[in-house]
């Protein structure tokens, strides 16, 4: 798994790339929650993740949970279809704020 | 349907995290070796990869130097996985699903496997210690 940060008019995009597995989630959760202390408005965007198991979900379950106690905005974008069927399959799909796009996301954000 | 029984991958790998995505893509080309189709094999890829993390998480409670043996059967319509550990036998009525409406960030992993494969038992334990876990996929 890579990943890159980057501010797009204080909005924080986490973008990850690859696989977030039982190897790669421990850093995932370690990125989104160092980014949900940095910033009000945080959007992940999972358009090139190719697999994710319930190890990531749980990291992004945990970081949905910690932006909520804290009042901070936290959003998946551009969600893949293979992460779409594993939320899927946990109900999660109703539960996390998913958009179609980076940009409907960073619309929606601002 | 030819009722065949035939052995398509066997692996012996350690409790070890970064093995898991080489056991992924071994499962995955073998289901498709049998016919089975991308959603079908994702199925099987989804609900071994989840069984192998209970077994180096739980079972072995994270020691890296435990063994898991991984068979792939084709049986008539079915595809049946077994999966075998020699930590101590798992106390199989704490293995459940946690309910999903109860929002945490744990415990998705069995419910996963639940949803995807047609039957999930443990088999009684092996006379050398250890668990077995059985899990079957109907591809008809």
């Amino acid at each position: 798994m890579i990943h890159r940060i980057k501010d797009e008019n204080g909005v924080t995009v986490v973008a990850f790339e690859g696989d977030v597995d039982l190897e790669s989630s421990p850093e995932a959760r370690r990125i989104l929650l160092d980014c949900l202390g940095r910033t009000s408005s945080l959007l992940v965007d999972l358009s090139a993740v190719t697999y994710i198991d319930s190890s990531g979900i749980a990291s992004l379950v945990e970081s949905f949970q910690n932006a909520r106690k804290a009042g901070r905005h936290f959003a998946l974008v551009a969600v893949s279809g293979s992460v779409l069927s594993v939320l899927r399959l946990s109900r999660l799909d109703k539960v996390f704020t998913i958009y179609d796009t980076l940009e409907d996301g960073l619309a929606r954000a601002g | 349907m030819e009722d065949h029984d035939q052995s398509l991958l066997k692996l012996r790998f350690p409790s070890q995290a970064d093995r898991l995505k080489l056991v992924r893509s071994a499962v995955s080309e073998a289901a498709k070796r049998c016919g089975c189709t991308a959603e079908v094999a994702r199925d099987i890829v989804i609900a071994v990869d989840e069984a192998c993390q209970n077994v180096i998480r739980h079972a072995y409670g994270g020691a890296s130097d435990g063994e898991i043996i991984l068979e792939i059967r084709h049986t008539g319509d079915e595809i049946v996985v077994f999966l075998r550990d020699f930590a101590k036998a798992t106390e199989v009525a704490k293995v459940k699903p946690r309910e999903l409406d109860d929002l945490r960030p744990g415990g998705l992993g069995t419910h996963f496997i639940g949803e995807v494969m047609d039957e999930v038992e443990f088999m009684p334990s092996p006379p050398d210690g250890g668990n077995l876990l059985r899990m079957v996929k109907r591809i008809a």
